[in-house]
């Protein structure tokens, strides 16, 4: 499976053809940037050069965190080649027969080089040893189905087994509607495994970061013993047009973010994502059991 | 209109005896308890004690009303995380004491609200999910009518899980399922037949574990030969699940929510 691949994940700017030429014309006069090298922040508008991006995927301008990929989570989170993949090869089937299933499947996963919307495994993080979950966003709205909850629930007995702690870092749209009930069942599945792993007295940390909602919120990212945040980020049990279409008003500013969530005591810390990994490290250090 | 679309239609039926009128008619001496402990009282969850032909029981409904007066003070049967909240502290009462835990859930799904997202309601039904799949006594739900996503499973936790003939249970609303999967809201009695949501297919892959029938003419004017069925039923799992050493009794509540999966590997 190819973590590394690069992948576009934020807004391109295509020149249009026109352009092209006249880009091609000014060549000659001075230094060009060839095209695919801009995008735009989504929270501030400004149109950023793509290599003033650090690996942290941040807004150069305004700081904005950006949606991550596993590969890239992994890079900035895990001790260099310490992360080892489980279940690497895990694909969904279709228990509701829903129609052309596969295909939306395949199409998902040539988007993003990923099996399915959630990578788990093993890793050192300054030294300590986790079990770690990354969901993908990009994958179907990072959505639960049997894999991501299978895969999920597997890491968990795992690190209840090899008495680990675990990180589980957010990012879902909710349930997988294309598999029904099914999807349904996954929250209850890694919740009663997380059950077991918070009995064996171990440690859950939950890294939410943006958007975490739905069937996702209403079960592993609301449990952790410690429940950090990325600044900003969309958290929230129902979606915001589902709300408003209930109370038929203008939602508060700043509804469901992660400082509304710091605010109403859901969440532990805010943590910008350049000092994500030291306080992972950091958590870690301070739940070592004497083994 | 589908077999799925018609469980679906009577299960929303205004008149459709409300989670209140099973327990009136299924146990005897309930004694409602009120309030969460933390907030307030939420009306969608009704719960207390009971007794079931003389065993203590507690029992939790998710309430809906038959009257818009009645509706505004259970809010239509949509819990807040507040009756969620309730929920857990009965079920962990009835932990302390060993008394057998009946849910009878009833509800479009949890109340999409500013206030109860002010208040946690991911929160309240992710720690549900969590302590009712290690809670060290018997607990049965039973779904009486909507059983609208994690709103319901968040009181469905249990060892086993039952319906009423058209009682539905699904990941959300067939209205839902055909204006976000298809982009089209006029095809929902086909959203309901996809998205297999009825007794008789959750029986089938395991979702359910038992289902009554309902009369042809309609359950309200029948509730209690229907809710007497009921209370045999228990009457009889219930003992059984009591005596079972509580180790033995988590591990298979543990695999009956663990096996739900569709993959390959």
């Amino acid at each position: 499976m190819n973590l590394f691949s690069k992948r576009k994940n934020y807004f391109s700017l295509d020149t249009p053809s026109e352009k092209k030429k006249t880009d091609r014309k000014k060549k000659e006069q001075g230094p060009s940037i060839p095209n695919g090298m801009w995008i735009k922040c989504n929270t501030c508008k400004m149109i950023i050069y793509k290599k003033e991006i650090t690996e942290y995927k941040l807004c150069p301008s305004c700081g904005a965190h950006f949606r991550m990929t596993p590969a890239e989570r992994i890079a900035i989170t895990c001790d260099e080649g310490s992360f080892q993949e489980f279940d690497a090869d895990m694909i969904p089937e279709n228990p509701m027969e829903y129609p052309d299933y596969d295909k939306i499947i395949g199409k998902a996963q040539d988007k993003t080089k990923l099996r399915e919307a959630v990578v788990t495994g093993r890793c050192k993080i300054e030294g300590n040893d986790a079990v770690i979950a990354i969901m993908d966003s990009h994958f179907m709205m990072g959505s639960m189905g049997s894999v991501v909850g299978e895969k999920i629930t597997r890491a968990v007995e795992r690190a209840t087994e090899e008495r680990l702690p675990i990180i589980i870092f957010t990012t879902s749209g909710g349930a997988r509607m294309q598999e029904g009930i099914i999807s349904l069942m996954q929250m209850a599945k890694v919740s009663e495994a997380l059950g077991r792993h918070d009995a064996a007295g171990l440690l859950y940390v939950t890294v939410l970061t943006d958007p975490t909602t739905g069937g996702v919120t209403a079960s592993f990212a609301m449990l952790g013993d410690i429940i950090l945040s990325e600044p900003k980020a969309l958290i929230g049990f129902a979606g915001q047009r589902v709300i408003q279409g209930t109370i038929h008003q203008k939602l508060p500013e700043g509804f469901q973010r992660a400082e509304f969530q710091l605010d109403h005591g859901f969440v532990d810390r805010i943590v910008h994502r350049e000092e994500l990994r030291g306080e992972l490290g950091k958590i870690l250090k301070l739940h070592q059991t004497g083994k | 209109m589908n077999e799925s679309m018609r469980s679906v239609t009577i299960a929303r039926q205004i008149d459709r005896p409300s989670a209140k009128q099973f327990i009136d008619e299924m146990f005897e001496d309930f004694m409602e308890f009120h309030g969460d402990r933390m907030f307030g009282d939420d009306g969608a969850i009704v719960g207390g004690i009971a007794s079931l032909n003389g065993m203590p029981v507690t029992v939790i409904g998710i309430q809906k009303g038959h009257t818009l007066e009645e509706n505004v003070n259970c809010n239509f049967g949509q819990p807040n995380p507040e009756g969620y909240r309730k929920a857990l502290r009965l079920m962990k009462q009835a932990e302390k004491f060993h008394r057998p835990v009946i849910t009878l859930i009833n509800t479009a799904g949890a109340f999409p609200g500013v206030g109860a997202e002010e208040r946690g309601q991911g929160e309240a039904i992710a720690r549900n999910l969590m302590e009712m799949s290690r809670l060290k006594t018997p607990v049965i739900s039973i779904f009486i009518g909507e059983g609208g996503s994690g709103g319901a499973l968040a009181l469905a936790v249990g060892d086993q899980v039952w319906m009423l003939e058209h009682a539905v249970y699904s990941i959300l609303s067939p209205e839902g399922f055909s204006s976000i999967l298809w982009k089209d809201p006029t095809r929902v009695a086909e959203a309901a037949e996809r998205m297999k949501m009825t007794a008789k297919d959750l029986l089938k892959n395991h979702v359910a574990d038992r289902m009554f029938a309902e009369p042809e003419d309609g359950l309200e004017h029948h509730l209690p030969e229907v809710a007497g069925e009921l209370k045999q039923a228990l009457t009889e799992v219930l003992p059984e699940l009591v005596d079972t050493d509580t180790e033995e009794l988590l591990q298979k509540r543990y695999e009956r929510f663990r096996q739900f999966g569709s993959f390959v590997e």
